[in-house]
């Protein structure tokens, strides 16, 4: 595999780990917030390259694992109805409601259907006007602005049979309210693809209210063993900032298209995290203006609510004050092919890159 | 009377006449009459000295054509490699057709005429055959079964086994990996890559027939196709004295499929081929076996990926771009529906 070859470089490697080695003098505890990131650090085994001193733990930053049960057991609520059709991306399908899965659903006759992106949902509007297509958004920054550009789509197209069913999250928050919960963490590597759309100042609050560094990191290893020197030295120094290491895509202001987008379409709201509940301000929800494509408005669902994880901790993991190792149903009650917990389905989730990229030796 | 306009109904699985019209107009011009009387309910094949080895394969394919090939193609290809792959030389297949009502005569034609002309070039001949059409909505489109026998000399029983896999071996795979895969999913959800990916669908007889003529350095051939490379080596190594050591690297894969599978959050390693084998070598023949697998069409990106070693027995371990190193498991709940 030569993609994105000079990233790939082993000899590049080699030389960050030696700067690595030589100036990691104390302890340090770096988190990533993207679930591309952990699959990259678990991928190219990079915990095994590190010294012992160095941590890597995962937070809450793959979108399928930070999904409420509720918001599967009401998209699988929709599926049963009648001509609804309930459009999601395929990691979602697998996720553990309360009651079943989507896939379940699916398969005792509801109406689903696997999209790759909100324009397949909303072509499939179009072909099936009989039907209610009600497409699940769930994501980060970095899907919500194709979200948004779809919901004007079917304004633009004037479609009455599209819906959206949003547990969309903003990234920010959710890093205050890991450090804020007393998670250990001395640096973030924080999320390319989100920062590509937000730029760099959103974390600025990161070493400005709490001290801690934060690199915005790309996906390669090269780029993630940069970004590891880079906190190390901003650990040493003593002097948190906001660095880009991923300056070949991210600028300080973002895409302010992309931005303008979402705040056009979507508004913001206190919004349910796995692992942390209800956190203030963290999510988007359509505006008023917006609100006939809204699910939640199309037929009141009555669900019973349930947030018992039995003995997963994919919470605990989510937060970066467990590993995956410590669950007692990691790799036994817990695996890709039959997941209890959300963090086990997504390639991008902790436990599951932890369980596909076990490391050797 | 022309296909235009014609589909397929209840009746042409009835066994009737509506049946042996379809025989005589559609599967008999292309597959030909093999033994007199054409092709009959069963087959009678010739005896001979070599062992039969004898294998079946469904296919359900969505969509049924795709960048590289369609359904018909792939029946054929699949269970020639099947036999191939054992060390058997494919001889005969056998073909059944559930087809749905409705399904374009056209269309089925276009169908048969490649699994015809993929069957010829493969030297095989398909002589036994069925047909059953279910209600419009009972089966998607098409689904084909292949039932194939090959004929194999009694020195290459260990191919299949592994029986002579040993430390020090290595790995070789005779092209690029995931091209099938991402072929067929890019065909069915409309996927547009800048550079378009296209099925590796072929059929390998020719390609092992020739190494297995010309060195008996061969300890062990797969076909790698559902469950990927990491799948098929892992079984291989499964509860052996012996491990395998992969070098990422230096394993095939084409950039459009690379970054497919990054934008999809898949991995090369466990996607499906239909056209690549994978084969534990004797070292000292090694050079020997990648120029004749070099020297073929369907084997031009031949590399060696691989060791077998006494290290980590039972396990296969891939030593990553950058030096880390990591366990490799068998396919495990990701997968892709109806590749095949």
């Amino acid at each position: 595999m030569r993609l994105i070859g000079e990233y790939r470089e082993r000899k590049r490697a080699e030389k960050l780990l030696h700067h690595i080695r030589s100036e990691a003098t104390g302890d340090y505890t770096f988190m990533e917030v993207c679930g591309g990131h952990t699959h990259a650090i678990r991928g190219f085994g990079i915990p095994g390259l590190l010294p012992d001193n160095i941590r890597l733990i995962s937070g809450p930053g793959c979108p399928v694992c930070v999904t409420s049960r509720s918001f599967i057991d009401q998209a699988i609520s929709l599926a049963g109805i009648p001509d609804h059709v309930v459009a999601s991306f395929g990691d979602l399908l697998r996720v553990p409601g309360s009651h079943g899965t989507l896939e379940k659903a699916k398969a005792s006759g509801s109406g689903v259907a696997m999209v790759y992106s909100v324009n397949e949902a909303i072509t499939m509007a179009e072909k099936n006007k009989n039907k209610k297509i009600i497409f699940l958004a769930i994501g980060f920054e970095t899907t919500i602005p194709g979200n948004a550009s779809g919901v004007l789509e079917a304004e633009r197209r004037n479609l009455k049979n599209f819906f959206v069913l949003s547990s969309q999250k903003i990234m920010p928050p959710a890093m205050k309210a890991v450090v804020k919960g007393g998670t250990r963490v001395n640096g973030f590597i924080c999320p390319g693809h989100v920062s590509v759309i937000t730029g760099s100042r959103i974390f600025e609050f990161l070493p400005g209210q709490f001290g801690i560094g934060c690199v915005i990191s790309g996906f390669e290893p090269v780029d993630i063993l940069f970004s590891v020197l880079m906190l190390v030295r901003q650990v040493n120094r003593r002097e948190p900032t906001v660095e880009v290491q991923y300056s070949r895509a991210v600028k300080p202001e973002g895409n302010i298209k992309a931005i303008k987008l979402m705040e056009q379409v979507f508004r913001l709201t206190d919004e349910w995290w796995r692992g942390f509940g209800i956190i203030p301000e963290s999510g988007l929800q359509l505006k008023q203006r917006y609100e006939f494509f809204d699910a939640r408005k199309l037929v009141p669902v009555n669900v019973e609510e349930s947030e018992d994880e039995g003995a997963c901790i994919c919470g605990e993991i989510l937060r970066g004050v467990s590993t995956p190792g410590m669950c007692p149903l990691f790799g036994t009650g817990c695996t890709p092919s039959d997941p209890a917990g959300a963090c086990m389905v997504s390639a991008e989730g902790a436990c599951f890159a932890y369980f596909k990229y076990r490391d050797h030796g | 009377m022309a296909d235009k306009s014609r589909n397929i109904l209840l009746g042409h699985g009835s066994g009737g006449e509506l049946m042996q019209e379809l025989i005589e107009e559609l599967f008999i011009p292309h597959f030909g009459r093999p033994f007199p009387g054409g092709l009959a309910d069963s087959a009678v094949l010739p005896v001979s000295s070599l062992l039969p080895v004898f294998t079946t394969d469904s296919y359900v394919v969505d969509p049924i054509f795709f960048p590289g090939g369609n359904i018909g193609k792939l029946a054929v290809c699949g269970t020639v490699n099947d036999l191939a792959v054992t060390g058997a030389t494919p001889g005969f297949i056998s073909a059944g057709f559930i087809i749905e009502e409705g399904f374009p005569v056209a269309t089925l034609r276009e169908i048969v005429i490649s699994m015809a002309m993929e069957a010829q070039s493969a030297g095989v001949r398909i002589i036994t055959g069925d047909t059953k059409v279910v209600e419009k909505g009972k089966a998607d489109k098409l689904f084909i079964n292949t039932s194939g026998i090959g004929y194999m000399d009694q020195k290459h029983l260990h191919i299949h086994t592994g029986k002579r896999v040993a430390y020090g071996d290595l790995i070789i795979i005779s092209g690029y990996t995931g091209d099938h895969s991402i072929a067929v999913l890019s065909a069915r959800e409309s996927l547009n890559f800048s550079t378009p990916a296209v099925s590796d669908c072929a059929s390998l007889g020719g390609l092992t027939g020739g190494l297995l003529a010309k060195t008996d350095g061969i300890h062990w051939m797969r076909d790698v196709t559902r469950g990927g490379l990491a799948t098929v080596i892992c079984e291989l190594v499964d509860s052996k004295d012996y491990g395998a050591s992969l070098v990422e690297p230096s394993i095939p894969v084409r950039e459009t499929v690379a970054s497919a599978c990054s934008m999809l959050g898949m991995d090369p390693l466990y996607l499906a081929n239909e056209g690549k084998v994978v084969m534990v070598a004797d070292k000292k023949e090694a050079d020997t076996i990648l120029k004749i697998l070099k020297a073929h069409p369907l084997g031009t990106g031949a590399a060696v990926i691989g060791e077998i070693n006494n290290i980590h027995p039972g396990e296969v371990v891939l030593s990553t771009a950058i030096g880390g190193s990591r366990l490799i498991n068998p396919l495990s709940g990701e997968q892709l529906p109806r590749i095949c």
